[in-house]
Formats: structure tokens, C-alpha cells, sequence
């Protein structure tokens, strides 16, 4: 566990850029610092591995002062990535992962034989292991810096705003990247973003600073979104935060109905029994086609060149509420279509039904907080609220 | 009669190729002058650049050295060591290195500001030391600025060394001041393009260790 | 020092006439390689593929000593003043080339689009949007050739009396005199001192957008001549 205790960093001509902050940083999660420019994250960041000394205050790395660690000593046990990778030019991807090991003494072969598996690990192809920098896109060369600073294995992983400087889809690719492969190693990792979205996504725990370094809120990502501290952090999360809450609630618990699911030979007394005035078609196997109007498929066979289309669907229990509704909005009927990991339909849900869902998970994460709440007897712990609320659920 | 009939009578004159006055002789004294001088420049000049260009400090001594540099003449400097201290290798030495620092000096700071600091925080981030930091990070990815300093300088001694044979000296500069004193053109025209071809025979030396000695990561991030 | 400022008769300048002689010997290439220079680097800017040959072709020229450059001259100029003055043209010409290409490339490619989009023809949005943004570099560039010039005017004492203010230094050897030999070194260093106060003085007056004191330092003359610009302080 890293604490941050009260830490001030003040520079010589006034500036504060971190205040009084306290933050205790769990094993094994992700720790986002965010907050708008000149709030001081990547100061708070950066004094964890002592590139910036604190004026004030200490920050405890398991139990000890790092003050009383050899700085060199104590860098090497973190790994640290920055924007833009930070790679070195002169050096191929090999011999850059291999930094590290190399200067703790592994020899050539071992640490060259680590890089190539840690190249595998963060997906990167092994033919690019002779390659120099400037050759690589800039989502590989993160993924170098990643690979990188993972080489001798720190438990601790300082990451400064490292998707910030690629396009969205490979930001994207990136941040699914990271929690797979913090879901392998367990890594205890301090992230700074000045991206709220990519700090909901990631973070197990996030830390909203404000400007001249103080505590806004440090919260699960659920709890900011339900429950902001105050205007300051309810302004930086934007306009749809309950939208965006429900990626946190799970949709297993969605009651799916197959009345309206007809096969595209199906027999008219199929479809009337059917109370809905539109009905999904599928073909032999399962999948989803289209939908029809009830009247129109009552009179006859389906016609399944003009069938309504039926959207992206969802996967229950693995995409969330807000997947479940957003499949249900941009429905044609206003219905959402279930299916499971093959693709096969297994039913489908009302925008009402999955309104009446969101109802009842609201309801259930408050009593979990008020639960929480008279255990601890203060604000709930941080594993705690991830378990109530994350749900198991890829945001 | 144009230049190429004196550069072509010179070249097949027999006697220019034998004794102290042959050109193997010229040419190897020429070429001591400007190794000796470019070393000492460089222990004094390299060391300087690389601790003031890591460290950031120093800037305005860099500055202020490089614009009295430029204003010093160098053959002016040259023979006023050479009427004050007399004649002799040391006294010669003098003006060599003290034009030849400069460039060496001021690239070396430049080259080394100039790195990108992205990999450098990454490196000082990753425990890295800061001597490692400055030879295995910052100095790579200096080097071919450093060399050009390094090549100006070599440039410059030759230069200036051919001039110091106004003052007594030997190298190739004899050629052109004997000849023009012996009112000798042909001389005076194969001189010329003797230290023409041994500044051309520099840069290729210097191109020939960039492409040796600079990781191709960085010379083809260059281009 | 006694006689500091008592030229010998066979120079046939007084002291001020010297200095006036180093001037007009070391500016007018300059002026002649500026003016050369400025529509070559356009050609360079224009036709991308010229300007490595005209690079190379530069940095060869420029490795050639001063006195092999004079003395080859000689033969066509004469021991006069225009022997000294044309490779100190060509010097000058060759710092200055990459000087401007480099400056007027490193335009921003946002602002050129701007000033095109604002209807500026090809002529007008040189003349004013890529010259004065280049104005910096393109004096950096003429502080490193002027420099230059101002030290190797002196080297012309070499090919019979055509150094000016280094023709003292002949006469310090010739009459053993050494203080003729400090006389001509500080007056050429003061000279060269005075040039490049008087240019960075021109750059605030042409960039009054620039902030003071940047530019100066010897980053921009690096950079804008693409090589180390003491290369030519000395020959």
C-alpha cells in the first residue's frame, strides 16, 4: 500500500501545486489521479517515485518512509510510464524493454529473453523486437513504454497521462489492454488522466484533484457518479454521469421475454399468441434478422427482405444496464435484443422493463451504501463499493 | 595556363614527393597539427559541454563564449602568440585550441540540451543514474550534433594551421607562403589543393564516424 | 604600449582608413551572399529535391580554406581586393542558404494555410508571412557570415597587402613590433563585437514580436545555420 500522508509541494516562488493532499493507495487496483491542468496529479505522481520531493507531509511504500529508501533503489521497484513512451531512439525495442533488468545486473540473454515475453504479454509482435522507434506507430511505442517499465517486474506501476497522446481508437485498445493485463499480474498502479471517461473506465478507486492540488473526492467510480462530493466534481463529470453510472449496474438481472420471438417459417398461430405489435425474426439457428410488424407477418409468411433492423444486441451478464438500454433506444421498436455469447437470441426487453431495472438497482446500491456505512462507521471502503457496485461488469 | 596545369605541373614534379619539403612529409605534419590540437580541444571541450548541457547550467557562460569566439580573428590570434611567445609547436598549439574549443564546446551544450526530455524522465523515472542517464541516454542521441561540433573544429584547425605557416610552421601551408614569397605559382596552386582535398578528406572522416559510431534509430529519427 | 596607433608608412592607411577597408572588405560579401542567397534558398524551398545537392555542394565549399580559396584566385583577380572578396561572398552565401531554407520551412504549416486561405498570393505571402517569421533565423544566419568575414579579411595580408586590418599584423612581424599585432586583433574583435550588437539591434527593430533576449543566445545561430556557428570564426 503506498499513503500519501499530508503532503504539500510548494515551489520557491509560491506556487502550491499539491495541498495538504492525503490518499491511501490500495495493493493490487488502479488508483486514477484526474483533474483539470495545474491540479497537481502529475506533481502527487511523481513525488511516489521522488522525481519531485514533497515540501511537506510523507508518503509511506508499504509501512516506510521513502525518504529512507536509496532513490535509485526506489524507482527501480516502480515501473513508470509517460506520455508519448518516452522510448529511447538509439536503442531497439528489445534492448529499450531491457533497460531495467540490464541495469539490475540480468545478464544479456536472460534480459532479452524477458523482454521478448513481455513484448507477447502487451501484444506486440516479436518480428518488431529488432526494430528502432521511430518505426513503430505511436500506440505500439506505448505499448513498448508499457512493456518497458513492466520488464523487472515492480509491484508498483506509475503511469502519467500514457494514452493521452493517440487517437481514440488505439486509446481505446490501450485501456482494454491495461485491464487485462491488470487482471494477470495485480499490479498496484497510480494512473493520471486529465480524461474523466478514462478515468471511470479504468479506475478501481479515482481521486478528483482540483486546481492547486486539494482532495475533491476519492471515490469508487460508481460512487462519484452517484453521489459527486460537490459542484466542482459534479461539473467535471459532465452532463450524462447518470447515463454513465449504469455502466456499473449488471444486466443479468434483466427479465428477458421470447413471446415476441418468432423463426422467419413460423405459423400464424405462433405470431398471434404474441401480444406485442412487433416481432423479432430469426432464422433457423437462432439469430436475430429483423423485426416485423405483427400484422403484416399474421397475414402471411415473413418477408425477410423487408424486416425492421434489430440493432446491435446485448450479451446479458456481461454487458451492462447502459448496453441493455442504449440497444433498447436505438431500436426501431424500442425493444433491446438479448443474446448469448454465440450470437443466438435469448429474448428480448422493453425500454419500461429495463427503466423498472434500473429502479431496483438504484434502490439496492443505496442500501448497500447505507449497509456499508454502519459497519464502518465512516464513508465506504474502497474494495467494498467496487464489489457493490462494479458488479463484475466491463464497464 | 589555368589553375589545372599548376595543380597538374605540381603533382608531377618529382621533387615534390621526397624530403622534409615532400608532400608525404607536409601532409603528415599537417595532419599531426590538426589530431593533436583537435585532442586537446576535445578533453577540454567535450567534458565541459556534456556536464554543462546535462545539467542545464551554464548557458549564458556557453553564450557569451561563443560570441567572443566568434569575434576573435584567428590569424590575427595566431601571430600575435606567435610575435609575443616566439616561435615553436607549444606557442602554435596555443591559438589552435583556443579556436577550436569553442565550436566543440557550444555544439557538445547544444546537442545535449536539445534531447528530446521525455526519455530522459523516463530513464531518471526508472532509477537510472545520472552519469548512466548522461552516457547511454543523452550522449546517443547527441552524438551526430556533437560530431559536427567536433568536425567545425577539425575544419577550422586545418584551416588555421595552413595559415600558420606564415608564421614558421610546417604542414601544407609551406607550399602556399613559400610560393608566394618565391613568386612560385605552381606551388602556391598545388598547396591550395592539397589543403582543399585534406578538409574534404575531413568530412569524410567525420561522415565515416557518424555512420560508424550513431545507432541508426537515431540517424534515420533525424532525417 | 608606445606606438599603438602608429601605423607603418607602407600600409598606406592610416588607422580609421584600415578600419574602413576591413569594413567595406568583410560587408560587401556579406551584402553580395545575402543577396545571392535569398532567391537560391527560395529555388531550394520550391524544388524540394535541390536542396540536398545545394547542401552538399555548400558544406564542401565551405571546408575549403580561406588562404587555398585566395590563392587560387589569384590567378584570374590578381592580388587585389576582389581576390579576397569573392570567397568571403561564398562563404557568406553558403551559411546564409541553409540558414533561410531552414527558417522559412519551419514556418508553420498552419500559418501558411491561413494566410493562403486569407487570399494571399504566392509572392505576398512570402514577402510577408514567410520572411518576417524567417527574419530571426535569417539574421542569426548573417551574424554568423558577418562574423566570418570580419576575421578573414585579415588572412588577405597573406596574398600582398590585401588584409586591411591584418595587414598590421604582417607589419608586427616584418618590424617586430608586437603591439600592431594587439592593435589589429582588438580592432577586429571590437569591429566584429560592434556588427553583431548592431545586427541583434536590427532584429528587435524588424521582430518587435519577438521577446527580447530570445534568438540571441546561441541555440538560434546553431539552428539556423544548421551547423555549429563558430565553424567560420576562424580560417
Amino acid at each position: 500500500m503506498i499513503r500519501i500522508d499530508s503532503v504539500t509541494k510548494r515551489y520557491p516562488d509560491g506556487t502550491v501545486a499539491v495541498d495538504r493532499l492525503s490518499l491511501e493507495i490500495p495493493d493490487r487496483s488502479i488508483t486514477v489521479l484526474v483533474g483539470p491542468s495545474g491540479c497537481g496529479k502529475t506533481t502527487t505522481l511523481r513525488m511516489i517515485n521522488r522525481m519531485v520531493e514533497p515540501t511537506e507531509g510523507t508518503i509511506l511504500l508499504d509501512g516506510q518512509d521513502i525518504q529512507r529508501r536509496p532513490v535509485t533503489a526506489l524507482r527501480r521497484s516502480m515501473g513508470y510510464v509517460i506520455q508519448n513512451a518516452g522510448l529511447f531512439q538509439h536503442r531497439t525495442i528489445v534492448d529499450n524493454i531491457a533497460t531495467v533488468p540490464r541495469m539490475l545486473g540480468w545478464g544479456k540473454q536472460k534480459s532479452r529473453a524477458r523482454a521478448a515475453e513481455l513484448m507477447e504479454r502487451v501484444g506486440l509482435d516479436s518480428a518488431l523486437a529488432k526494430r528502432y522507434p521511430y518505426q513503430l506507430s505511436g500506440g505500439q511505442q506505448q505499448r513498448v513504454g508499457v512493456a518497458r517499465a513492466l520488464a523487472a517486474d515492480p509491484p508498483v506501476l506509475l503511469m502519467d497521462e500514457p494514452f493521452s497522446a493517440v487517437d481514440p481508437v488505439v486509446r481505446k485498445g490501450l485501456q482494454d489492454e491495461l485491464l487485462r493485463l491488470q487482471d494477470e499480474l495485480g499490479k498496484t498502479i497510480v494512473f493520471v488522466t486529465h480524461d474523466i471517461d478514462e478515468a471511470i473506465k479504468l479506475g478501481t478507486t479515482v481521486a478528483v484533484l482540483r486546481e492547486g492540488g486539494r482532495l475533491a473526492q476519492y471515490a469508487p467510480p460508481a460512487e462519484l457518479l452517484s453521489a459527486p462530493a460537490d459542484g466542482f466534481v459534479e461539473d467535471f463529470l459532465g452532463a450524462d454521469r447518470g447515463i454513465r453510472r449504469l455502466s456499473f449496474f449488471s444486466s443479468a438481472a434483466l427479465e428477458l421475454t421470447v413471446d415476441p420471438v418468432i423463426t422467419a417459417d413460423a405459423d400464424a398461430g405462433r405470431i398471434a399468441a404474441s401480444g406485442t405489435p412487433h416481432l423479432l425474426v430469426t432464422d433457423a439457428d437462432g439469430r436475430p434478422l429483423g423485426w416485423a410488424e405483427r400484422r403484416e407477418a399474421a397475414a402471411g409468411p415473413v418477408d425477410t427482405e423487408r424486416l425492421l433492423p434489430h440493432g446491435r444486441p446485448f450479451v446479458p451478464g456481461t454487458d451492462s444496464l447502459r448496453a441493455a438500454l442504449d440497444c433498447a433506444v436505438l431500436s426501431p421498436t424500442g425493444w433491446a435484443v438479448a443474446v448469448d455469447g454465440t450470437g443466438r437470441v435469448t429474448g428480448v426487453v422493453s425500454q419500461a422493463t429495463i427503466a423498472e431495472a434500473i429502479r431496483t438497482a438504484h434502490t439496492q446500491s443505496r442500501a448497500e451504501a447505507a449497509r456499508q456505512a454502519g459497519e464502518t462507521g465512516e464513508p465506504r471502503d474502497a474494495d467494498a463499493a467496487d464489489r457493490a457496485d462494479k458488479a463484475e461488469v466491463a464497464p | 595556363m589555368n589553375v589545372l596545369t599548376f595543380v597538374d605541373a605540381f603533382f608531377s614534379d618529382s621533387a615534390h614527393w621526397h624530403g622534409y619539403d615532400g608532400i608525404p612529409q607536409r601532409l603528415l605534419e599537417h595532419v599531426q597539427y590538426t589530431l593533436l590540437a583537435l585532442a586537446l580541444a576535445a578533453a577540454i571541450g567535450l567534458p565541459a559541454g556534456l556536464l554543462t548541457g546535462h545539467t542545464g547550467r551554464g548557458g549564458n557562460a556557453i553564450a557569451f563564449i561563443a560570441t567572443a569566439a566568434r569575434a576573435l580573428p584567428s590569424f590575427g590570434l595566431l601571430v600575435l602568440i606567435v610575435v609575443t611567445l616566439g616561435f615553436g609547436l607549444l606557442p602554435v598549439m596555443i591559438p589552435l585550441v583556443v579556436l577550436a574549443v569553442p565550436p566543440i564546446l557550444v555544439t557538445t551544450y547544444e546537442a545535449v540540451r536539445s534531447v528530446d526530455p521525455a526519455p530522459v524522465d523516463a530513464a531518471r523515472g526508472m532509477g537510472m543514474h545520472e552519469s548512466r542517464i548522461l552516457f547511454q541516454v543523452e550522449l546517443p542521441v547527441a552524438l551526430p550534433l556533437i560530431l559536427s561540433g567536433l568536425r567545425s573544429a577539425a575544419i577550422q584547425i586545418v584551416s588555421t594551421a595552413t595559415i600558420a605557416a606564415y608564421v614558421s610552421l610546417g604542414g601544407l601551408g609551406r607550399y602556399i607562403v613559400d610560393g608566394l614569397y618565391q613568386r612560385d605559382y605552381e606551388k602556391v596552386v598545388g598547396g591550395a589543393t592539397l589543403v582543399a582535398l585534406l578538409a574534404l578528406a575531413t568530412i569524410a572522416v567525420f561522415w565515416a564516424a557518424g555512420r560508424l559510431a550513431v545507432s541508426p534509430g537515431v540517424r534515420r529519427h533525424r532525417t | 604600449m608606445n606606438g599603438f596607433f602608429d601605423i607603418p608608412s607602407d600600409l598606406q592607411h592610416s588607422w580609421p582608413g584600415l578600419i574602413g577597408l576591413h569594413v567595406r572588405e568583410a560587408l560587401l560579401p556579406v551584402a553580395a551572399g545575402l543577396l545571392l542567397a535569398l532567391p537560391l534558398a527560395q529555388l531550394c524551398v520550391r524544388l524540394r529535391w535541390l536542396y540536398a545537392p545545394v547542401l552538399g555542394v555548400t558544406t564542401v565549399l565551405y571546408a575549403i580554406p580561406s588562404l587555398a580559396f585566395f590563392v587560387v584566385l589569384i590567378d584570374y583577380t590578381g592580388q587585389t581586393e576582389l581576390t579576397v572578396m569573392i570567397p568571403l561572398a561564398v562563404y557568406s552565401l553558403v551559411v546564409l542558404v541553409p540558414a533561410i531554407v531552414d527558417a522559412v520551412r519551419s514556418v508553420p504549416q498552419e500559418t501558411l494555410a491561413a494566410a493562403t486561405a486569407m487570399g494571399f498570393g504566392p509572392v505576398r505571402r512570402y514577402l510577408q508571412v514567410q520572411l518576417p517569421i524567417a527574419a530571426p533565423a535569417v539574421i542569426a544566419g548573417l551574424r554568423v557570415a558577418t562574423a566570418s568575414s570580419i576575421s578573414l579579411v585579415s588572412v588577405g595580408a597573406l596574398i600582398g597587402n590585401q588584409g586591411a586590418l591584418g595587414n598590421l599584423l604582417a607589419a608586427a612581424q616584418k618590424y617586430d613590433r608586437p603591439e600592431l599585432a594587439v592593435n589589429s586583433v582588438l580592432t577586429t574583435a571590437a569591429l566584429a563585437i560592434l556588427c553583431d550588437a548592431l545586427l541583434v539591434l536590427l532584429r528587435r527593430v524588424l521582430t518587435p514580436w519577438m521577446p527580447r533576449g530570445s534568438g540571441g543566445g546561441p541555440r538560434a545561430a546553431a539552428a539556423a545555420s544548421q551547423r555549429p556557428e563558430a565553424e567560420v570564426a576562424a580560417r
